[in-house]
């Protein structure tokens, strides 16, 4: 019904989607498969108008097509459900499900009676027993998911895309979501299905399609591979960070950092996380989108407060830890994932970014010495190989890696003694990558403890001593660097 | 890169040009606006607007707002008027608790300060949005006032009190020397102080700043407060000048502040901007009223030009940035 072909997409300098194709046919759900990055997203936000400009070729039903935006895409018969859902909260149910689509009488005005029968019938059809003038805010996220699908089926839709449809929704939730799958299914539509869970793909889809790193891997009949045939075909990366010398890290170090039982916002989970980090350890924590990676590091730096119960220790003492303002007395340091909304001031310098943890040290009774702060600006420039013609540049300025490494001088200037990277080499080139990867080393042979977080496993391998995954808010894998690797870790994450 | 940071100097420059092309034109239409005597009225109008706008810069470079100034003016001058000239009555015990001039001043300044305080507080602690908390304040402040001037105007404040509106020191009027002092701690407080750097983080970015360790909830509740001290000493500037502290006094006053912070150039969503800024956009708004004064311009066109450079100001704002 669907096919792409040589699909390519370039995303300033970078590609995330090379020369890759896929086929979705009526009467089939087609599983796309993927590690984080391998480009799922990318395909499926061409496929529905979202991205415009790319290389290579749509044909729908035999012919050419090419869509301007989302519309043009729904027009055509192509729907596509967000992960997070594009669903107006403080409107009723009718009015989400024609949204832009109003119907009207020959007065042009509202035909809100045809368009309340109309939702009941494809709410009916959807299995969602509620009065389409309920507002959005009411329902909860499984029925947002359903009501979704309602939305599109009120389209004519032909190709619907979901986008991992159960991440957030209960076990019994999925269970009707996957009746009315296999429903639209006999139907006729052609389905594709973006999820990390093996058992759903295994009981609902017929075809699967491998990505990896941007590029077409494989695909055929579900029934024809086994779990760990796929997951080989998602691991088998090819290998672009190379190991460097990492010091030896000594088993009798003394723990800087026990966690015990913690428990992350949003996950209900029984037993909560426990680890420790030794001085000069690095420990790499993987896991999938939506594994709990970020939340565990904000969990410890005191960001979420009042929901998370257990124990933190530092230095083999127990520590409460309500905000970031204790987490930094007590030593730690998170370098956060998003650099513009958490890390950088866009408007203020270099040094001023620098300056700003470490503020209240480089006065004199009250007065900002401007010149220690320089001072201190001026070494880490040097130190990091920070690419700026001053340190008064506005950070905003900068490169991506060397915000970056502004972000880490800022918490450097801190000493800490536990450092906690979020994704720290994310959307940033080769060279400064490699960069970041040495310093993490030469901190942790220094003594510090560092802890990474990072959704490249070949990042992960190349720089840490220790492996934690997370899957779903809880720790479902620890392999020493020595028996961890691509495919452990990737099975971890998706128990 | 020079190319910019000439381009960026410039920009920073255009205000300055605005008003040196300002005071050309009106001198040279008027030979009454370049006068020594004329100069001392400038700067004796504007400094209430100064004192005030310093406050607001500050609020606003945290990306907040403050529209209760006007109303907090009203009430620390008049408490300050009220305390000076009739003390405190306490009936149970048949006494009256009489102010010094130096207490009725710390008072109205704490006055002040309190409501000012009490912004921040409600900001803070219930999230909500600052332009509600001090339309509210702006609201109830003004309540304040008349009940307890009883709607009345508290006249008759003495010499002493006068002075700090009408006198002058070393050959300068005293309500300058007031408003440079406000000026230069402010100048101060934001370049050489952790709380400046603060300040300006939280406009800028506030996750990050919260994430680096500061406490951005104290930064606001003082930010706030400030605002509110700096409107007293308005509020007392005011009472002095005019000998009496009038229940009217300051209304829409914010908007005349809000209006120099903006010409400034200080960024209504928070993080870019400088105290020498707002003065040098005060002084555009007391040349620009003076000079439609000097030309006879009537008071109806006089509303009408004024609106139109602030709009100016924000276009010329958001052009330079493309």
């Amino acid at each position: 019904m669907l096919i792409a072909k040589n699909i390519t997409k370039r995303f300033s300098g970078v590609t995330a989607l090379q020369e890759v194709r896929l086929e979705l046919n009526a009467g089939h759900v087609t599983s796309i498969i993927g590690e984080n990055g391998a480009g799922k997203s990318t395909l499926m936000k061409i496929l529905s108008g979202v991205y415009t400009d790319y290389e290579g070729e749509l044909l729908m039903n035999g012919e050419a097509v090419s869509f301007k935006n989302t519309r043009e895409a729904q027009n055509a018969g192509i729907a596509i459900i967000h992960q997070e859902l594009n669903l107006l909260p403080y409107l009723s149910v009718a009015e989400n499900i024609f949204l832009g689509r109003e119907l009207k009488n020959e007065f042009g005005i509202l035909d809100k009676k045809e368009m309340y029968i109309r939702s009941a019938l494809l709410l009916d059809k959807v299995k969602l027993k509620i009065d389409p003038n309920t507002r959005v805010e009411k329902l909860k996220v499984g029925e947002r998911q359903l009501l979704e699908i309602a939305k599109a089926l009120m389209l004519d839709t032909k190709v619907l895309i979901m986008d991992e449809p159960t991440s957030a929704i209960t076990d019994s939730e999925a269970k009707i979501l996957f009746d009315i799958i296999s429903e639209l299914k006999k139907e006729g539509k052609a389905i594709a299905y973006i999820s990390h869970k093996m058992k759903e793909i295994f009981s609902i889809c017929d075809d699967y399609v491998v990505l990896r790193d941007g590029k077409f891997i494989g695909s055929g009949a579900i029934s024809e591979v086994d779990e760990n045939q796929l997951i080989k075909m998602m691991a088998g990366r090819e290998v672009e960070l190379h190991r460097h010398n990492i010091h030896v890290k000594k088993n009798d170090d003394p723990k800087i950092l026990e966690i015990y039982d913690l428990k992350l916002p949003t996950f209900n989970v029984e037993k909560g996380i426990t680890f420790d980090l030794r001085r000069g350890e690095v420990l790499g924590v993987f896991g999938l989108m939506g594994a709990g990676r970020t939340e565990l590091l904000e969990t410890i730096f005191g960001v979420h407060t009042g929901i998370s119960q257990g124990e933190i220790k530092i230095d083999s003492i127990s520590k409460k830890i309500n905000s970031p303002i204790t987490a930094i007395k007590e030593g730690l340091a998170l370098v956060t994932e998003d650099r513009k909304r958490d890390g950088i001031v866009p408007d203020l310098s270099v040094r001023k970014n620098m300056g700003l943890t470490v503020l209240r040290q480089l006065c004199n009774v009250g007065v900002l010495q401007i010149d220690r702060e320089r001072a201190l600006a001026e070494m880490y420039i040097d130190e990091l190989k920070i690419k700026t013609d001053s340190d008064q540049q506005l950070i905003k300025n900068l490169s991506g890696g060397n915000q970056q490494k502004v972000v880490l001088a800022k918490w450097l200037a801190t000493h800490p003694k536990v450092l906690m990277l979020d994704e720290p080499t994310r959307g940033i080139d080769v060279h400064a990558k490699s960069e970041i990867h040495k310093l993490i080393d030469q901190l942790a042979s220094e003594g510090m403890g560092i802890i990474i977080v990072s959704s490249e496993i070949p990042e992960i391998l190349a720089v840490s001593h220790r492996v934690l995954v997370l899957s779903e808010g809880r720790i479902t894998g620890n392999f020493d660097i020595d028996e961890a690797n691509e495919q452990n870790i990737l099975k971890a994450a998706i128990a | 890169m020079i190319a910019t940071a000439t381009k960026d100097r410039l920009i920073k420059l255009q205000p300055l040009i605005a008003l040196f092309v300002m005071c050309l034109a009106i001198s040279i239409l008027s030979d009454k606006f370049l006068t020594v005597n004329n100069g001392w009225n400038i700067l004796r109008q504007i400094s209430v607007n100064i004192c005030i706008s310093v406050g607001m810069t500050l609020v606003i470079l945290t990306r907040g707002i403050d529209l209760s100034v006007g109303s907090i003016l009203a009430f620390a001058g008049a408490v300050g008027a009220g305390l000076l000239k009739f003390g405190i009555d306490v009936p149970s015990e048949n006494v009256n608790i009489g102010f010094t001039l130096l207490g009725a001043i710390i008072a109205a300044i704490v006055v002040g300060g309190a409501l000012g305080w009490f912004n921040g507080f409600a900001i803070t602690r219930f999230k909500a949005p600052a332009f509600v908390v001090t339309l509210a304040m702006l609201t109830m402040a003004r309540g304040f006032t008349m009940l307890y001037t009883e709607g009345f105007p508290i006249n008759g404040l003495g010499d002493h009190f006068g002075f700090i509106g009408t006198g002058w020191f070393l050959g300068v009027p005293f309500p300058v020397w007031i408003t440079a002092v406000v000026v230069l701690l402010a100048v101060f407080l934001t370049n050489k102080t952790p709380l400046g750097r603060y300040i300006y983080a939280i406009g800028g970015n506030e996750n990050a700043a919260l994430l680096s360790g500061i406490n951005t909830k104290r930064v606001k509740m003082i930010v706030y407060t400030l605002s509110g001290i700096t409107a007293a000493i308005g509020g007392l500037m005011v009472t002095s000048r005019l000998d009496s502290a009038q229940p009217n006094a300051g209304l829409s006053y914010e908007l005349d502040a809000i209006a120099a912070v903006v010409i400034g150039g200080t960024s209504l969503s928070g993080g870019k901007g400088s105290i020498w800024g707002t003065v040098l956009g005060a002084v555009i708004i007391g040349v620009l009223n003076n000079g439609l004064v000097l030309l006879n311009v009537s008071p109806f066109w006089q509303q009408v030009v004024k609106g139109a450079v602030i709009l100016l100001a924000v276009i010329m704002d958001k052009t330079n940035k493309e």
